[in-house]
């Protein structure tokens, strides 16, 4: 039997939020890392709907519109402005070579999904599958943050990392407790509030965000 | 419940009010009495506990239990001879020329503001709100590692951000795992989380999901406990940021890490039949007190050396929880008293010591004794303290801790010892020529504030010599509950 419609479709976004991961790992210039990542939080946005609208979880509404507002509207457009402000247009150079990055992640999305198998087996959702891709994309915004040096690109995988773990909390139980979501988000924007400040005082400093310039407290000296 | 409210209403307000207020002459002594008035309240707090038993209010969103009021109490008493110590140490700071009114008015909200994270961490029952406060705390104190603006200082933020940040994300996918294996027998809503809830189901909840779980749990909290291989940022942190932040960082923010991660132990325990999570404890824990021992040596900067020995002692606590059993929980949670006790007064005396000279450089301090007997002698003393020297405090937990492994793992025993003893050879012979000989120091213009660091040595020797009746039931109840 297949599985309903809504199922399916939360399939595709999850396929898409994967897209978008391995997107971001290849992408060089930040500005489009910022749209990709904007993207990335619409998909979530709307497979957090679907799943509301599925299983007739009232309460995933609002996360979905949380979701929404802080990740497609709020926080890229906080990005778009400490870039303008900043006048730091700079290419994204990382550590290793993309097709090097990508062959990693390949390896990270087999080494995820095969994490996931146990868990998936267990969970009751009808988006269980889903389970895996979620792994996958924190996974992958992991890898991203350590093969880049410069400090927004690193910020955007740790935003990245964090919707994966968001759907990896609406596909396998629906969502957590409301209070706790509330929290995240207000961690999360909190965050991103203290390094844009952060930001400004690493440049007064160092006339550049290339973190190639934190690199001088070393162990054991 | 009153209570409750008022040890975590009062550090909020405070930090409000200290925001609102700028920076006044007045402001430190009114951190200092938002900080006495957070000690009070968790006094009266540890007061009715001990009295009419553990809490479970407001919804049961709130839980005060044997384990978890000892480090209320903790918490709030440190913070506010932390603060004591702050006055004196920021002006002086300040008349250096080394921050500026706005910075410290950031400086005394923050540090309030850090407090009430800790505490909520502590009372809550929720296990997401438990994570939301240890994030919380994290950014609280990344704003004050950067105070100084210095290039070392904003790497070392930037660097504490970073990885806690990630470390913490591990731990909320482990939280998320945890209210997936939960929802199905308690049903879906807020319940799921709360740990009494969980505790109370914890043989029936699901194995493979809970080792999983605990997995991420442990590498999440244990990046801000400082494991290794998890610990780079913590050296960083310490040296570079103010005093008075080292000091809460090592006495407070680590050991309420650990509580998240033992709390998540105890329901591991309960779903698994294997000794899966004490294994892995034991490894954790094992490898950072034999790693920083090897590295405690290797210092050339007073604060790095004692931000490596606190990574050291988390790792010999971590050890002793995994282990488990009734004697070696209980010498893991005096442990971790008398290892936040210690370890802030060394912090003091480091603070006063570096302004004195000037320098945070080991070579480059000499001859304390001479000029300031008080500082000399803090630093001496509490150096032999945290060095496991009888009859202090951290030689009781240690020896057994020792014993215990001796008995129970006879395999880890030596390396321990090894360490122990390697660790006692590194500090003792940095801090020993600090001391005595000849003198670099200078006189400062403030009187340095040191009864807080007499009152934390005093306490730690009173431990190492004789625990409270009410002290040791709770030290047995809690040790009992961690199993």
């Amino acid at each position: 039997m297949a599985p309903p419609l809504f199922a399916q479709f939360i399939n595709l976004l999850a396929a898409i939020l994967l897209l978008l991961a391995f997107a971001m790992l290849a992408q060089r210039r930040v500005l489009s890392l910022i749209d990709l990542f904007a993207a990335q939080g619409l998909a979530l946005a709307c497979s957090t709907a679907i799943v509301a609208y599925g299983t007739a979880q009232p309460h995933l509404y609002f996360s979905a519109g949380l979701t929404l507002v802080l990740k497609v509207f709020l926080l890229p457009w906080l990005l778009h402005r400490l870039i303008r402000r900043l006048d730091v247009k700079w290419d994204v150079e990382g550590l290793i070579n993309v097709p090097t990055t990508m062959i990693i992640g390949l390896v990270l999305v087999v080494f995820s999904f095969n994490l996931a198998v146990p868990i998936s087996q267990l969970a009751s959702t009808v988006t269980r599958a889903t389970l895996g891709i979620a792994m996958a994309t924190v996974m992958l915004s992991f890898l991203m943050m350590i093969t880049r040096r410069k400090a927004i690109p690193q910020v955007i995988g740790f935003l990245s990392m964090e919707n994966g773990l968001f759907f990896a909390a609406t596909s396998a139980t629906y969502g957590m407790p409301m209070v706790v979501e509330l929290g995240i988000a207000l961690d999360v924007l909190v965050g991103m509030l203290i390094l844009g400040v952060f930001f400004f005082q690493i440049r007064e400093q160092f006339d550049s965000l290339d973190l190639k310039h934190l690199e001088k407290l070393k162990e054991g000296e | 419940m009153i209570e409750i409210l008022f040890v975590l209403g009062v550090p909020l307000a405070g930090a409000a009010l200290l925001a609102a207020l700028g920076h006044r002459g007045i402001a430190p002594a009114v951190n200092v009495a938002v900080s006495l008035g957070t000690f009070l309240a968790a006094a009266a707090l540890t007061a009715r506990v001990v009295t009419e038993g553990p809490l479970l209010v407001l919804d049961r969103q709130f839980f005060v239990d044997p384990f978890n009021v000892f480090l209320v109490a903790l918490t709030a008493f440190v913070g506010f001879t932390t603060a004591i110590f702050s006055r004196p140490y920021m002006r002086i700071e300040e008349e250096h020329k080394r921050l500026s009114a706005p910075r410290l008015r950031l400086y005394h909200s923050m540090f309030q503001l850090f407090n009430f994270t800790m505490l909520l961490a502590l009372l809550t029952n929720n296990m997401g709100i438990l994570w939301v406060a240890m994030e919380a705390a994290t950014l609280t104190t990344v704003l004050l590692v950067s105070l100084y603006r210095t290039p070392a200082s904003l790497e070392a933020a930037w660097k504490y951000f970073i990885l806690c940040g990630v470390g913490i994300a591990q731990a909320l996918f482990g939280t998320i795992l945890l209210y997936f294996a939960a929802e199905k027998l308690l049903g879906a809503g807020g319940g799921a989380l709360l740990w009494t809830e969980l505790n109370a189901v914890k043989a029936q909840l699901e194995p493979t999901v809970l080792s999983l779980a605990f997995v991420f749990l442990l590498v999440g909290y244990g990046t801000k406990v400082g494991l290794v291989p998890l610990h780079n940022w913590l050296p960083d942190a310490h040296a570079e940021g103010p005093t008075p932040v080292s000091a809460v960082l090592s006495g407070l923010l680590l050991n309420v890490a650990l509580y998240a991660v033992i709390r998540s132990k105890v329901l591991v325990d309960g779903a698994v039949q294997t000794s899966f999570a004490k294994e892995l404890m034991m490894g954790f824990g094992l490898l950072s007190v034999v790693v920083a021992a090897f590295l405690l040596s290797r210092q050339k900067d007073i604060k790095r050396l004692f931000a490596y020995s606190s990574i050291e002692h988390m790792g010999i606590i971590t050890f002793a929880f995994g282990m488990g059993g009734p004697i070696a929980n209980f010498a893991g949670l005096l442990h971790m008293t008398v290892h936040s006790l210690t370890k802030s007064a060394i912090f003091f005396t480091v603070g006063h010591a570096t302004q004195k000279t000037g320098t945070q450089a080991m070579d480059d301090i000499r001859g304390l004794i001479k000029i300031s007997p008080l500082v000399g002698w803090g630093l001496a003393i509490g150096s032999l303290a945290i060095l496991g020297m009888p009859p202090f405090g951290v030689f009781a937990s240690e020896f057994l801790i020792l014993t215990t492994a001796m008995k129970e793992q006879p395999w880890a025993a030596p390396f321990l010892l090894g360490a122990l003893g390697l660790a006692f050879a590194a500090v003792f012979s940095k801090v020993q020529p600090m001391v005595f000989g000849e003198t670099t120091a200078k006189r400062l213009p403030v009187r340095p504030a040191m009864v807080p660091v007499f009152v934390h040595l005093a306490l730690v020797l009173m431990l190492g010599l004789w625990i409270p009746p009410f002290l040791a039931a709770w030290y047995r109840e809690a040790a009992r509950l961690i199993g």
